[in-house]
């Protein structure tokens, strides 16, 4: 009569699913990433730390991290209001203003880099302006961090959306009812409702920067030092045929992204147990 | 404090919300606002907070307009039937809300707001949650906590939208008894919002009955309850027999049978017959005015439940009567009816 020892569960199939789970992420993703760390073993220890902190990785990789966390945290701030606007008001064109959010999705990196190199270069439309002010935009960093604006915008706007639709008009009128002004009831009130998928948002479109290499790369120019991405980087190594060297900054790069995006998780974690979603 | 309510007009596109509405409601007292859904109750309570704003009609506060004023400057508690609790917040910080956004220059210190805090906590019984969030309490521990939010900011008014709409009948029945205490110790001028007779009249001083944006009758429960103004309140209140009887010249027909009962003047024609239905009493045939069959006979507590069939003009028609249970009937038996208090209202078109 049926397995005496397990116990019954209402939904059945957990050992099929777990399994195919297990396989399947082995065979995506953590099969390629061993290889990545075994690639790195036939480099010694001195030689790997000679790569990784050599001038130009440790250049590259403060410009990939650190003009992603900008661009993350803009895109935080204004994706912010732009789901504010698209939620909570109806104006003629919003449908349109919504579906034009997903483009970065959709549009193929390079496009995207290509039009926002011309569009930003000195003869460009907005570049022609701005080289006016002094201000120069394509080939400099600030062109990798409107690139990386460019293509994180999408994640903080649809991961915010659906819990500030879901928010419900009452928690508003009580916090007025209660005396609270505009102010305090946004930022006592909504804004920290909106913290897990705030965190959530932000840590995809900085996930998203650290790993962007298509778009960038029309736009940054590429010197060494400068406005060199490390995915750039390790492309150009690889290029050289200098494999070890390309998958001792990737391991860094890998390490690095899993610790920000872990701790995020955590962070967000931390939010939901005191947020839950209802 | 006192509302007064002028002319109040409210209107969704098409749809009339309130069709011209005048209320009073005195200092301290505990009011309900009673009907069926879309009769526009919940949108009265929104407008007096400030929480909506009537199309025409004037509302005003111990004598003084305040339509100039919105929600957060009316001093104005609101329940809400789901809530509305701040899901971010623990219970403590959901009752200090309404302490902490108040202007600088009255805002209490921190240990008075703790203070205020535990007071409206042990007053509401709940001071052993305030460490929780509201995600960790039941549905009634939550209406409480909504409540002590709505008095920490000690509004003049108190008002409550179908308040314990959302929870189980027993959490209800606790609960009414409770809101009726508590006011009695607070006696603040309250109005809340219901579709439940039972709740209106067992916790409210006066019932106001609405329907289709207009007020049907304003009363004590007993005075909506035993001397309806008006057919809706009649059918709405209580559980009625309803009877289309025409009236010709002081003279009550049903089915084409006279029944010899007195009916006030000026109603005329096509007009309806309430019965309660314990004042439809039963007896043997011929010692009634009526005359019906019992189909189905159902017993519990201090009454037995009676379906019959009338014997009428046109067809049957069923009603369900409520009899004394040392009376013995039986399903088949003819019995007579006759109304023991009743009353004809014109039948609306």
């Amino acid at each position: 009569m049926g397995v005496a020892t397990g116990r019954r569960s209402t939904l059945p199939g957990f050992g099929l699913t777990m399994g195919l789970t297990l396989t399947w992420l082995s065979v995506i993703i953590l099969i390629p990433l061993a290889g990545l760390f075994l690639k790195t073993f036939e480099l010694s220890f001195d030689q790997f730390w000679g790569i990784v902190t050599s001038r130009r990785t440790l250049n590259a990789l403060k410009i990939s991290f650190g003009l992603s966390f900008a661009a993350a945290i803009v895109n935080l701030v204004m994706g912010t209001i732009v789901v504010w606007a698209l939620v909570r008001y109806r104006f003629p064109g919003r449908r349109l203003f919504d579906a034009i959010v997903d483009i970065p999705f959709a549009l193929p990196t390079a496009v995207a880099g290509v039009a926002l190199s011309s569009l930003f270069a000195q003869k460009g439309w907005l570049g022609a302006p701005l080289a006016e002010l002094g201000i120069k935009v394509a080939f400099t960093p600030a062109g990798i961090f409107i690139a990386m604006i460019f293509i994180g915008i999408p994640f903080v706007v649809r991961t915010v959306q659906p819990i500030l639709i879901d928010l419900d008009v009452e928690i508003e009128e009580a916090a007025a009812s209660l005396g609270a002004s505009r102010w305090h009831t946004v930022f006592r009130v909504i804004l920290p409702s909106l913290i897990p998928a705030l965190l959530t948002g932000f840590a995809l479109a900085f996930a998203r920067g650290i790993g962007e290499y298509g778009s960038v790369i029309f736009i940054a120019g590429n010197l060494p030092n400068v406005s060199e991405i490390a995915p750039l980087l390790i492309v150009i190594r690889l290029s050289e045929f200098r494999y070890a060297d390309a998958t001792a900054i990737a391991v860094v790069m890998l390490v690095a992204s899993f610790l920000i995006i872990f701790a995020v998780n955590r962070l967000q974690r931390w939010a939901q147990t005191r947020i839950p979603a209802h | 404090m006192t509302i007064e309510l002028k002319n109040i007009v409210k209107k969704f596109g098409a749809f009339t919300a309130l069709d011209g509405v005048d209320l009073k409601v005195a200092n301290g007292e505990l009011l309900a606002l009673l009907g069926p859904s879309g009769s526009g109750k919940t949108t009265l309570l929104r407008i007096i907070a400030g929480l909506d704003w009537p199309d025409a009609g004037e509302v005003s506060f111990d004598g003084e307009s305040t339509l100039g004023h919105g929600a957060s400057e009316r001093r104005v508690g609101f329940v809400f039937q789901h809530y509305a609790l701040f899901r971010h917040m623990t219970v403590f910080e959901n009752v200090a809300f309404g302490l902490r956004v108040q202007p600088r220059a009255v805002r209490k210190d921190e240990a008075g707001i703790r203070m205020r805090v535990k007071e409206l906590l042990d007053l509401v019984q709940l001071d052993w949650l305030a460490d929780r969030y509201p995600n960790q309490l039941s549905g009634g521990q939550r209406q409480r906590i909504a409540l002590a939010r709505a008095l920490a900011i000690e509004p003049g008014i108190l008002l409550l939208d179908e308040p314990f709409g959302a929870l189980d009948a027993k959490v209800r029945k606790e609960l009414r008894q409770w809101l009726r205490s508590l006011h009695s110790e607070i006696s603040v001028t309250s109005i809340f919002v219901t579709h439940d007779q039972e709740e209106a009249l067992e916790v409210a001083n006066r019932v106001v009955v609405m329907d289709k944006g207009q007020i049907e009758q304003i009363g004590t429960p007993a005075e909506v309850y035993d001397n309806p103004a008006t057919a809706f309140v009649h059918g709405f209140i209580g559980e009625s027999i309803v009877l289309p009887v025409e009236v010709n010249q002081g003279c009550v027909r049903l089915g084409g049978k006279s029944l010899g009962i007195a009916v006030a003047d000026g109603i005329s024609g096509a007009s309806k017959l309430f019965v309660r239905r314990h004042d439809m009493q039963v007896g043997p045939i011929g010692a009634g005015l009526l005359e019906g069959t019992i189909r189905h006979v159902r017993t519990f507590g201090p009454t037995q439940r009676a379906e019959v069939a009338l014997c009428g003009g046109e067809g049957k028609t069923l009603i369900e009567i409520d009899a004394p249970r040392d009376r013995t009937l039986q399903a088949g038996d003819i019995v007579g009816l006759r109304p023991q208090r009743y009353r004809i209202f014109a039948a609306q078109d």
